[in-house]
């Protein structure tokens, strides 16, 4: 009896202890960030664990830069800019993916997934060249446009999923009611998948906001950055004189808000995520 | 004049026949059932009708205009779908207003008509909450209601009432009942329970594997079965079926040799020729049980009591039951042996196509109901 | 309609099939190809899907398009329209010794990196994801707190991870190598970016640590579509829990780890950006998505580069074609 009740002790410790070893390994970068980022440089290079200081000097330094302040604006600009084109685009395929029996929907949701697979560096040149010819080089344009490639077929994807769930006679009464398919789906439809609008927009919002290769391809001077590539590009003179302060704030502001919509939206991310990769 | 017109209407699914050359006339105001078996194709007729399928060939007419290439709106109907299908996040008012809406009528007529509607169903107090908020007969109501808005010349009913419990089945039965008293439209009505199809219809629509068994009022299908399936199906319990061999016979009808009973002379016209082997049937309510002091006949191996009536089961030989109706509180016990008879003027005779033998000489006092595939 | 008399309504019997026949003229059977609604629903769904399917053209399909063309080009950044045919020169040619793409050891290295960071960030997080997926599952108080812990990893930008990693492996004023030395499980720092022997397990660890919680979070929600009655089953049987796991969930999670992997094998063999990152160009760590790119942009030469894109789509293809052969025919009896 003792012997059992020890070894549930036993057991119940270890769980414990396993989830506490894997949240540290989870959270602990990033709450070293913020440790480093709130140090003055004086005391950058000595290990701590804790936050001992809170010194914003870091934060005061990357704020007081243009080139930064104007990569988050772009890159504010590009990911909402992306979010909305993927919606957009996504629902009104979502329907007719998920709701209309033709011939050719298969093929369809093959080039979708397809897509989806694309290695992005495949289509650098070929997008660099088209993106040149639309005069959007260098611009918060061109990476929209280019965005739409990683964006739009799981957008798609996720919002047909959900677009299926949605009773058949829903839809039939709405035709009866003498509704154009249009009407069905802005009147009807995205009313009650508002809930998987926002989770799709969700993800393509952190996927537009995280996206670096484009970026940094198709992007030259320093105020039509994101953020990604500013904080890639922030250097000093060498390796050795990188300057993790001011990098460090730099990543715990563009992190932030990410990890709070998150840790909001966990429940719905996690159904988004799983409707986008159960189907395949 | 005509309400609405089925011509020789077919449906196909790939390969599959799934209405089967159905026609029909529907006369303005009636109330039709379609009541079959699951998978018989009532729900598909009736989509059919809405003009949510495409009809493979035939012709359906309204108001004798062909209306197959029309709009499920175009073609004047109103739906009131099994799950009810209220857009969720409207509310009451605007799930009535909606189609209303989209058929262009001003801000002035909608209203007149949505309250008009909600009048008529008692839904004023519940027009501004939402479908969550609403129990299921309401809802109910609200489909219906929403249906009937635009003034459609045909209401069409899919199993409405599956999603109720007993008691408000009951109730909304009668509403709807009702509801067609006052309107006056036409009323198409898809169920699978033979109870809503006998309490409501002006005249029945049974359908069996895509094809019409027999339309006709319920008493005629009650009384004159036009198929053993059509026996079998309507009338709970089920009618008894019994092989036997059957003689035409010149004089008196037709003579048939029963087990267990011995021979009986039904008023029936069957074909002239030699014995044949047919289906016996017979209501519950027509067997007449007598209890059998020689130990002969059928044992009684359970008594149903219900209150005002009870059934007496009786097993055959072969292992098949028997049901007797008889009054309650019933005089037979269970392992009570007894022998059975009925009156041959309520007997129903099937031949080997399972079509029913018409009754004899009585044809041009009555035309009979016959079956569709004859 | 009059000669349809009599009507239903005199006529308690229904006309056969038959019987309308003889009263009315001949029917032609009429082939209908859809309701007008049907008909207008497919011409919709084509007016919808055109918006996207023009915008996967316009970004993927022409692009890619492209890409190939310019493969058997000698175009450079510079001239992307002077480019002429040059064949398969960029992939291999014989001028006095092998040149081209598949003639470079470079090239060579890059496939092998790509494949053996593939291999092995996916299995680590494949692992990893299942053991996660398991505590997740498992009920406790502050369940949905860790779980908000676990996605925080997947929410960091990939470039701010491999920064904050980047920090935490200095070779002077890591934070890892001091808790090592602390602990005493080294002697001197390690140099684990530079150091050719060492970058790839950096770039791996970066690459777990961020990529673990979608994995985990795939088998999680196949964990909770599980059946309760089979573990009762098995409890009521007593059989060794982690007997249950190998019998009873791992196949049944096996599934949606599948998904969940070829996912991440797709992703893993395109990386770039947190190899970018933390190496940079270095040879230990290079990919093949870092060898196009540099050459496609670095040194401007379009038509190489091109080649060596070409060649990534062409395995990455294959691995998608082989994936969907496989699943089809292991999933498909399943939905």
């Amino acid at each position: 009896m003792t012997l059992r009740r020890l070894k549930a002790i036993a057991l119940k410790t270890g769980f414990w202890l396993l989830v506490a070893v894997l949240v540290l390994y989870a959270i602990f970068p990033f709450y070293y960030a913020i440790v480093t980022s709130l140090k003055p440089s004086s005391q950058l290079f000595e290990v701590s664990y804790w936050v001992d200081s809170l010194d914003f000097s870091n934060y005061v330094t990357v704020l007081s830069q243009p080139t930064f302040l104007a990569a988050i604006r772009n890159s504010v600009v590009v990911a909402l800019s992306v979010v909305l084109i993927a919606l957009l685009l996504g629902l009104t395929a979502a329907w007719a993916l998920g709701r209309v029996r033709f011939r050719g929907r298969t093929t369809v949701m093959m080039i979708v997934l397809g897509v989806s697979m694309f290695p992005q560096v495949a289509v650098l040149s070929g997008l660099f060249e088209v993106i040149r010819t639309l005069d959007l080089y260098n611009s918060p344009g061109g990476l929209i446009l280019s965005y739409t490639i990683f964006t739009l077929p799981f957008t798609v994807w996720i919002l047909t999923t959900f677009m299926r769930q949605l009773p058949d006679e829903l839809e039939e009464a709405a035709i009866v009611d003498g509704a154009s398919p249009w009407v069905t789906l802005t009147k009807v439809f995205m009313p009650l998948l508002w809930p998987a609008m926002a989770t799709t927009g969700l993800l393509a919002f952190i996927a537009a906001w995280n996206e670096f290769l484009f970026a940094l391809t198709f992007t030259l001077t320093d105020s039509q950055r994101t953020v990604p590539v500013a904080i890639a590009l922030i250097s000093g003179g060498s390796q050795y004189e990188l300057p993790w302060g001011p990098i460090m704030a730099a990543s715990v502001i563009v992190t932030v808000p990410l990890v709070v919509l998150v840790v909001i939206f966990q429940r719905r991310i996690v159904s988004g995520l799983t409707a986008g990769a159960v189907k395949g | 004049m005509a309400g609405l017109t089925l011509e020789r209407v077919n449906k196909r699914f790939g390969s599959t026949q799934v209405i089967d050359d159905v026609s029909m006339q529907i006369d303005n105001g009636e109330f039709i059932v379609f009541v079959g078996p699951s998978g018989c194709g009532k729900s598909t007729l009736l989509r059919l009708i809405a003009g949510l399928e495409s009809i493979t060939h035939g012709d359906l007419m309204i108001d004798d205009q062909r209306v197959n290439n029309l709009t499920p709106p175009e073609r004047g109907i109103g739906m009131v779908f099994q799950s009810y299908a209220l857009y969720p996040h409207m509310s009451v008012y605007d799930n009535i207003a909606f189609g209303l809406k989209l058929a262009k009528q001003d801000k002035q007529t909608v209203d007149e008509r949505v309250r008009q509607t909600a009048r008529i169903l008692q839904l004023d107090e519940l027009l501004e909450r939402l479908p969550k908020a609403l129990s299921g007969g309401q809802r109910q109501r609200v489909a219906i209601g929403r249906a009937m808005a635009r003034e459609p010349k045909i209401l069409l009913f899919d199993e409405p009432l599956s999603n109720l419990d007993a008691a408000l089945r009951v109730q909304t039965r009668n509403e709807i009942a009702r509801l067609h008293e006052r309107l006056g439209s036409t009323m198409i009505y898809v169920t699978h329970d033979q109870v809503e199809a006998m309490t409501l219809a002006d005249r029945i629509v049974v359908l069996n594997a895509g094809h019409v068994e027999q339309i006709g009022t319920p008493r005629e299908l009650y009384e004159r079965p036009a198929s053993r399936f059509v026996a079998g199906f309507i009338g709970s319990p089920k009618m008894n079926f019994i092989q036997v061999t059957a003689e035409a016979d010149a004089e008196q009808g037709c003579r048939v040799e029963i087990p267990a009973v011995g021979q009986r002379t039904l008023p029936l016209a069957l074909s002239a020729g030699g014995p044949s082997e047919t289906t016996l049937g017979v209501r519950p309510e027509h067997l007449i049980p007598t209890a059998s002091e020689s130990g002969e006949g059928l044992e009684i191996v359970n008594v149903e009591y219900l209150g005002s009536e009870a059934y007496l089961y009786m097993e055959r030989d072969d292992g098949e039951l028997l049901v007797c109706r008889t009054q309650a509180p019933s005089p037979f016990r269970r392992g009570q042996r007894v022998t059975l008879d009925f009156d041959p003027t309520h007997a129903h005779l099937f031949d080997r196509d399972g079509r029913a033998v018409p009754p004899r000489a009585r044809r041009e006092a009555r035309p009979e109901p016959q079956g569709a595939d004859s | 309609m009059a000669n349809r008399q009599p009507t239903m309504a005199q006529t308690p019997a229904a006309p056969t099939p038959g019987g309308t026949l003889e009263t009315t003229q001949p029917v032609r059977p009429r082939r209908e190809r859809g309701t007008r609604v049907r008909r207008r629903r497919v011409r919709a769904a084509w007016l919808f899907l055109t918006p996207m399917l023009v915008g996967l053209a316009l970004v993927a399909g022409w692009p890619l398009a492209r890409t190939f063309w310019f493969s058997v080009t000698d175009a450079s950044l510079s001239s992307l329209e002077g480019a002429n045919f040059i064949g398969l020169e960029n992939y291999l040619v014989y001028d006095n010794g092998w040149y081209g793409i598949l003639a470079d050891p470079l090239w060579w290295q890059s496939v092998w990196n790509t494949l053996y960071f593939a291999l092995v960030s996916v299995s680590l997080e494949a692992v990893l994801g299942v053991i996660v997926a398991l505590v997740l599952n498992a009920h406790f108080r502050g369940r949905t707190l860790v779980r908000a812990a676990m996605l925080i990893p997947w929410a960091i930008p990939t470039v701010v991870s491999a920064k904050i990693w980047a920090w935490m492996l200095n070779d002077q004023f890591g934070i890892i190598n001091h808790l090592l030395m602390t602990l005493g499980l080294i002697d001197a720092p390690l140099s684990w970016t530079a150091d050719a022997s060492l970058s790839m397990w950096a770039v791996i660890m970066v690459d777990v640590w961020k990529a673990t919680p979608f994995v985990a979070l795939l088998v999680l929600a196949a964990l909770q579509m599980l059946p309760s009655d089979c573990y009762e089953a098995a409890k009521v049987d007593g059989i060794h829990p982690v007997r249950v796991f190998f019998r009873v969930t791992l196949p049944l999670i096996t599934p949606a780890l599948l998904v969940a992997v070829i996912f991440r094998a797709l992703d893993a063999l395109r990386v770039f950006d947190v190899i970018y990152v933390l190496t940079s160009n270095a040879a230990s760590t290079m990919t093949m998505s870092i060898y196009a790119r540099q050459q496609l942009v670095e040194f401007q030469d379009v038509g190489y580069g091109s080649a060596a894109s070409t060649l990534l789509f062409m395995i990455i293809a294959l691995v998608t074609v082989v994936y969907l052969y496989l699943g089809r025919r292991q999933l498909g009896g399943g939905s």
